[in-house]
This record gives C-alpha cells, structure tokens and sequence, in this order.
C-alpha cells in the first residue's frame, strides 16, 4: 500500500446558503481544494453526504456533483455512513489511492440542510438511529444524546453547567474561523439561559442545521511533492462499528466504535493519544465530545468533564480540541462535517489556522461519528 | 337465559385513563354556571396516544393475568364500544394480537350504544356455555364522544372492563342467569361521518333508560325468584349519578349495595365501559358467597341484565391486576379547557 | 411506518417480543437473527414481561416529523428485568416524575396516528409501574 497525503483543501462558509444548491455548494468546495492543490487532474470523486435522498430528493449524488463539476466521466461514488459520511470518504479515497487504482482523488463532504423544515431535518437526521427501534418511536437525535447525557450526569454526580467549557471553547475558536457559523464568543451564563432541546441537552449544547462543502484532495505522497502547498501525511485512517440502537449497547457511556477506531489508528500512526497536538472531536452535542475524549484515551472514565473544567482543551491547552469551531462553533452540515474536520486540522498543519493555530502543531487526529456512536472514522494527519 | 353448562367469570381487568377534567372548567369555557349543579366533579379523558384499543388491550391484560390461563386458548375477543378507531377494521383483532390470542379465535367489535360490553359478555358467555370455547374475552370500552358544549361533555367519559368467561372451576364469580330487554327505541345515535352523536333530551329518560333498565332487571329477578335483598352488591348503568341511584332505588336496592360500583362519581360515563367498569369495581371488594346483580343500558335501546355469584378463587387472583380504585387514584388534572382540547385531540393538527 | 413491514414486526410492537438464544440462553430486545454474544444462530422468539427500570429519559421538545400531533412527550431506556435494554416513549408523564432507576412497565399505545393512507401504529411505551404487585 502506498503513503498517501492531502495536497489541496477547499471549502465553503457554513452558513443558511439560501442561495446555493447542494451542486453550488460541492462545486464551489472541490474547486477551491484544486486550486489549492495547484492541480486540476481528478481521476476518481468520493462523495461523503448523508441526507441527499431525503432532503435534496438526489441520489446518484456523486455522478450529479463530477457533472456539475466538469469532471465526466470520472468514476464517482457517494459514500454515507450517517454524520460520519465526510470522514468516511476520505478513506475510501485514500484506500483507492494507497491501492494504486488512482493518482489523485477527490473528496468533497457535501449537504444541504436548510431547504427543509425543521421537523423534517429532524426526521431525516433520526435516519441514522435504528428505524425500526428508535426513529419509529419518535426518538429523535438529540433525545438519544440527552438520555446519555442524563445517565452521565447520574453516575458521574455532574450537573449541566459543567458541560458549558465545551461549548464555550468551540464557539471561542469558531470566532477566529471566517468559515464558521456561529462567530459569537458565549459565556457560561448564555449556556445557563439556552433554551431546552431535549431536557438536559439546550441548544448551546448542540449542533445547528446548516448547509456547507468541504473538499480535499488526495494523492500519493511520492507525488505530493509536485504540488502547491506543503502536503500533509495521512498517517491513520481506520473505521469502527458498533450496535446502531443504543439501548443494545453493553454500557450506552462506553462508546465503543470510537474506542476502536482510535485504538486502530494510533496503531497505525504508532502514536499514543500524548503525541496528537490536536484534536477535532465529533461535537455534536457536548456529551458527545466528553465521551469521545473518554473513549480516546485523553480523559478517564468520569474524567473529561475535569480536562475541560482545568482549560486543557483550549488553543493553548495540552489537548486543544475543535480548534477552528469544532460541529458547534462552525457548524455542523452533517454529511461534510468529516470533511471540514480534515480541513481543518491540515490548516493547523501548515500553520494557516490564523488566530486560531495551535503552537507547532505537528500531529492533529480528526474523528467523525455517525449515529450515536455506532460507526467512527479516525484519522490522524502528520506533518 | 341460562347457559347449557356451567359457565364462570376466570378473570377481569379494568381501565381508566389518567387525564381528568373537572367539569367546572367545561362550564366556564361554555359561559355556564360553574357554581351550579354539575352532574360530576370531574371526568376521565384519553391521552393523546390512547383509544378504545389501546385501553381495551389493558383491560384484556388484566383480565388474562388474573384468570391466568393460556391466552392461546381464548375462542373469541368481542370488544363492545361505540368510539372504534376505525370505521372498517376490527379493534377486536389487535386486542386479540396483543394479549396471545391470535390465530384459533373469533374477534370482532359490536355496537349498541352504551350496552355493547354487555353484548359482548352475554355473547361470551353463551360461547363457553355451549362447549363452542374454553375461554372467551368481552370488553367495554370507550373513549365516549359528546359534542362540544352540549350536556354530554359534562359526563362523557374514558374507560372500560374487560371479563374472561371460562370454566366453572376457574370462576371467581359464577353466573346464574342472564337475560335481555330490547326494542327499537331512538333515543340517542350518530350517523356515519357524523363527528358526535346526537341525543332525545328528555326522552332519553323514562322511555328509554329507565323502561329497558326496569324491564331487564324485572325479568331476571322474576325468572330466578329474587328480590333486591337477596343481592350483596348491585351495578347498573351510569350515564350520570342521578339515573343510577333512581332505577337503583325503584329495584330495591340501598346505597351501600351499589357504592363501590359507582364508578360514575368518580370519573363520569364510559359509554359501553361504565356498567363493566361499575362490575369490576364490585369484584374488587366482593367476598365468597356475594351473589352481584347486574343491569347494563344501551340506547336504541335495552339492557342486558346478569346474575352472578363470587367464589373463594376472586380473592386470590385479585391482586394480579390493578383495581378500579388504582386507576381511579391515579389523576392527571387538566388545566382548562384548552388543554382539554389538545389532550383529547379535539383540535387537530392538519 | 409502510403497512406491511407494521405488520411484520407485530410481535415486537404488540407484545415485546425479542429472541433468545438456543444455544448459550443470551436474551435479546429487539429480535436478531444472530446471538451478538456467541454469534449462533439458533434464536427463538422470547416474549419479554414487559418489567423494567428506568436506565435514563428526557422529555422530546421538537418532535420529529410524525410525532407532532403529540406535543411533547417522554421517551427513555428501560432495562427490561430479562436483561435487555429497550428505548421506548415513556407514556403518562409529564417527565417531572420520572427518576432513574423507577421501576417501569409496557403499556401499548398508539406510536403514530397519521401514518400514509391514515392508519393507526400501535405499539409498546413504558409507563411508571402502577401497582408493585401487579402481575
């Protein structure tokens, strides 16, 4: 297999993009990650979109995106693994480019959510749930997530306002992101006053319905010498899954598909969670990032709530996390998401993270979930 | 009307929704005098994600715990109500699946106004009794429908009973006889797509409940040979408090023989539920040896008349299900009106 | 729900039917075609009490599509006295009487009143338990 490297980035403001149709979008990110790249070769596209058939009424989604893009007749696939759809196309990108079948791949995370309704979004998105066993009780996303949050808070004697740091934290990197969303700093006390989703989960402890793209190209990293910007080194790329409902979980507070996938990609990268300069955490809800940190190995069991309390997490913290907005701060456009997050962490990178780069940040792990923690992708980038 | 063989009462299961309104907030959003005379204090309504089914298939459950027999030996499930869900599709079958009854069973829903319950035990009855089935279920139960702002919302109530008719061996309460009063009296109907039924005013009265109820009750008294004092226990039907305690009275029967089986005081009327629901509420303190006596009413109209007797097996199985009390106990006030309507689905979301 | 697949899954929705595992005795909520612990696939049907205890709940305030008719409602995950776990509605509550750890029992109610061509799903809640002694 060979090593593969992320050569050009692109993306588009996450946003209400009233304007702009889910190709608009696609569109606008591949081709910014190609001028990026300085290159304009694309031999396959990978897709990574979770709700196109349902929201946008298009499958057949990747075919759509290389027309509109003028990529015919390249080989196109859309790849969906729930919120994890962006991560996991890149690594079937980078599979198909570590195996030889192509040069350069292209990986754009495209969705487009703000066409709908917002009780259809919510629908839609409990797509990723068990339909039969949750979805089809009219358990939504964020109830999965706050009877979570609830068992934590009760066998980890927490209270809600100790989630607030997280938060707060990725609407403070989001602010020093022009592509983000939500560009407001908030205070505990706004965490404190925002209004209940689905008791104890409020709306700052979620991630907001959004349009966006986010493209990446990919090519082998013996070539990725020829390009523009200083190529960044996939240095792990690894998936994991686990039971879709819940409930079927041996113990709901151990999400083990995202244990898994970390403990294979630190396999691979031969790295440890103390080598990862930084880290961007799947925050759709804050007990989403507390468990993800616990799974990981940064924080033990009960113990993430602390790292974040401490000001670890922070740009200058030991473990910086959602460092440009992470899914709260910047948004979180389910499908591109995955996308965003690599994004991001090349930016960090090459040291073009502006205000919000982390100091010599050589090592940064990237981690989407899909579902509520039933399928992760891990990667972890080098430079 | 006796049976051929001897046929028992194996288990009963009651139920009532938890919404409750009082009946002053109907009066106030009605312009109503709320501090005059209200036929009841307060009255039962479905939650949203209840119906006659969903409240049918409790009582079954109660019914089949308490008899505790094999539910794949129950012959038929006959629910009598006039709020089905569906116009066409029986209820019966999804009571059926949901309690184990289902394939070898009869299952179907029946209508006579308020005595479709009653139907449905008589019909229970006669199937056992005639070796047809070891077990058949009858249920009454209704979410009842009343028009907004007419009298009928003041008592309109949710709730019903289920009885499992068995062998006499496994009876906690025999039965004597059984008998029926009918004529073609229109004192109360709902048309198809009709949304409430609509009502005689006073002729619901003497002609109606009080002509059928009388004649039930006479001519199973008379074929047994018993009066009033020969009963422990007497339920009849109970559109409102005052009927009940009136016919109660021309029979011969006190207070104290009807009391836990007024049900009606308590939540208001369950259309096909309310003489069930008054006969579980008996059984729930009836000892061995206590003969109950039973009248039901329905409008168009007759009444279906029961005479049984309690055996030692009552006090044993009661406790397995929740009694009629239990339900009572357990209330949810409704706020006002408003909520009422949202609660009991009466404004709809398009 | 499509109409034939509600009618599929009748035993689950009605009754709390799961499976268990012929071979090493494991109970499973919802039915699965192979053992998750020792991957045989000798499972039979298992209808579960219906018994349970509070493992966590929230209240839903935005309601998915299909679910709005209801206002808002409870839901939460129950572990079933056999062993499994079962997320469910949570019927008669408001959520301000609900703990973790209560005791808890299935109830069938209506899941859906509005599904296409009109008709009506039913299926298992959990309420808080009525009676201790209940059967």
């Amino acid at each position: 297999m060979r090593d593969v490297s992320i050569i050009g980035i692109g993306q588009t403001a996450v946003a209400e993009h009233w304007d702009k149709s889910i190709r608009d979008l696609a569109v606008e990110a591949a081709q910014a990650a190609r001028r990026d790249a300085g290159i304009e070769r694309v031999d396959a596209l990978y897709v990574g979109n979770m709700l196109s058939g349902e929201l946008a009424g298009q499958e057949n989604l990747a075919t759509v995106i290389a027309d509109a893009a003028g990529l015919l007749p390249v080989e196109a696939i859309k790849i969906e693994a729930a919120c994890a759809s962006g991560g996991a196309a890149l690594r079937a990108a980078a599979l198909g480019v570590a195996a030889g079948a192509h040069e350069y791949a292209l990986v754009v995370g495209v969705e487009k959510m703000t066409d709908y309704l917002t009780d259809g979004v919510t629908a839609a998105l409990a797509m990723a749930a068990d339909a039969d066993y949750e979805a089809g009780h009219g358990i939504s996303f964020a109830a999965l997530n706050a009877m979570l949050m609830r068992r934590y808070m009760h066998e980890h004697k927490a209270r809600h306002e100790d989630f607030a740091p997280f938060s707060i934290n990725s609407h403070r990197n989001a602010a020093r992101n022009p592509f983000a969303m939500y560009r407001q700093e908030i205070t505990a006390e706004d965490f404190a006053a925002s209004p209940i989703v689905a008791d104890p989960i409020n709306i700052l402890d979620s991630a907001g319905i959004c349009d966006g793209a986010a493209a990446l190209l990919i090519a082998p990293s013996a070539e990725a010498r020829k390009t523009r910007r200083p190529p960044v080194r996939i240095a792990a790329s690894a998936v994991a899954t686990d039971t879709v409902a819940l409930a079927e979980r041996r113990d709901p507070l151990v999400w083990q598909s995202v244990a898994d996938s970390a403990r294979l990609a630190y396999a691979q990268a031969k790295l440890g969670p103390k080598d990862i300069d930084l880290f961007e955490v799947h925050d759709a809800f804050t007990i989403v990032s507390v468990l993800s940190l616990e799974a990981c190995g940064f924080a033990d069991r009960g113990s993430a709530l602390k790292l974040a309390a401490e000001g670890r997490i922070g740009l200058d913290g030991d473990i910086p996390i959602c460092t440009l907005g992470g899914l709260k701060g910047r948004g979180h456009p389910v499908g591109a998401s995955g996308a965003y997050q690599i994004v991001e962490v090349v930016q960090q990178l090459r040291g073009e993270a502006g205000a919000a780069q982390v100091k010599d940040a050589r090592v940064g792990m990237a981690q989407s979930v899909g579902g509520s923690g039933s399928v992760t992708v891990t990667h972890i980038l080098q430079v | 009307m006796k049976t051929a063989a001897e046929v028992g009462i194996a288990g009963y299961g009651a139920y009532i929704p938890r919404p409750r309104i009082a009946t002053r907030a109907i009066a106030r959003a009605w312009g109503r005098d709320e501090g005059g005379r209200l036929p009841v204090r307060e009255k039962s309504v479905p939650s949203p994600d209840e119906d006659t089914v969903t409240m049918a298939i409790e009582a079954a459950r109660g019914a089949v715990a308490r008899a505790g027999c094999d539910p794949g030996r129950i012959r038929a499930v006959w629910v009598g109500t006039e709020s089905k869900p569906y116009a066409v599709k029986p209820g019966g079958t999804i009571v059926a699946e949901a309690i184990g009854a289902t394939p070898w069973v009869s299952a179907a829903d029946l209508e006579f106004a308020c005595k479709a319950g009653s139907e449905a035990m008589q019909a229970a009855l006669a199937f056992v009794g005639s070796g047809m089935a070891p077990y058949a279920l009858a249920i009454g139960m209704d979410a009842a429908q009343s028009k907004p702002g007419d009298h009928l919302e003041f008592t309109a109530a949710a709730g019903g009973a289920a009885f499992l008719f068995g062998p006499p061996e496994e009876a906690l309460a025999r039965v004597e006889a059984s008998t029926s009063y009918v004529t073609d009296t229109p004192d109360f109907f709902r048309k198809q797509h009709m949304h409430y039924p609509e009502h005689g005013h006073r002729f619901t009265g003497e002609p109606s409940y009080f002509t059928h109820s009388r004649g039930a009750s006479r001519g199973l008294l008379e074929a047994l040979g018993r009066r009033a004092t020969d009963y422990r226990w007497a339920v009849f039907h109970q559109p409102n408090p005052k009927f009940m305690r009136r016919i109660a009275a021309e029979m011969g029967f006190t207070e104290a023989q009807i009391a836990p089986g007024a049900v009606v005081d308590h939540i208001g009327n369950t259309y096909s539920g309310a003489s069930l629901l008054g006969l579980a509420g008996i059984l729930d303190v009836a000892a061995e040896g206590d003969r109950i006596f039973f009248c039901s009413y329905g409008s168009g109209a007759g009444s279906d008349a029961f005479s049984l007797v309690v055996t030692r097996r009552l006090a044993e199985v009661r406790d397995r299900a929740p009694l009629v009390g239990d339900y009572i106990k357990r209330r949810q006030p409704i706020e006002d009106y408003g909520e009422y309507l949202r609660i009991a689905r009466k404004v709809r979301l398009l | 729900m499509e109409l034939p697949r509600y009618h599929r899954m009748r035993g689950t929705l009605y009754r709390l039917e799961g499976s268990a595992c012929r071979k090493c005795a494991h109970r499973i909520f919802p039915p699965r075609p192979v053992c998750p612990r020792c991957k045989a696939q000798e499972l039979e049907p298992m209808a579960f009490s219906g018994r349970g205890t509070l493992y966590s709940f929230t209240r839903v305030l935005q309601p998915p599509r299909g679910f709005t008719n209801l206002g808002t409602y409870s839901v939460g995950m129950v572990r079933l006295d056999e062993g499994p776990m079962v997320s469910a509605q949570i019927a008669d509550a408001d959520g301000t009487e609900l703990q973790i750890g209560m005791p808890v029992e299935m109830v069938t109610r209506k899941l859906k009143d509005a599904e296409e061509h009109g008709f009506i799903l039913y299926g298992y809640k959990f309420r808080p338990r009525l009676r201790a002694a209940g059967a």
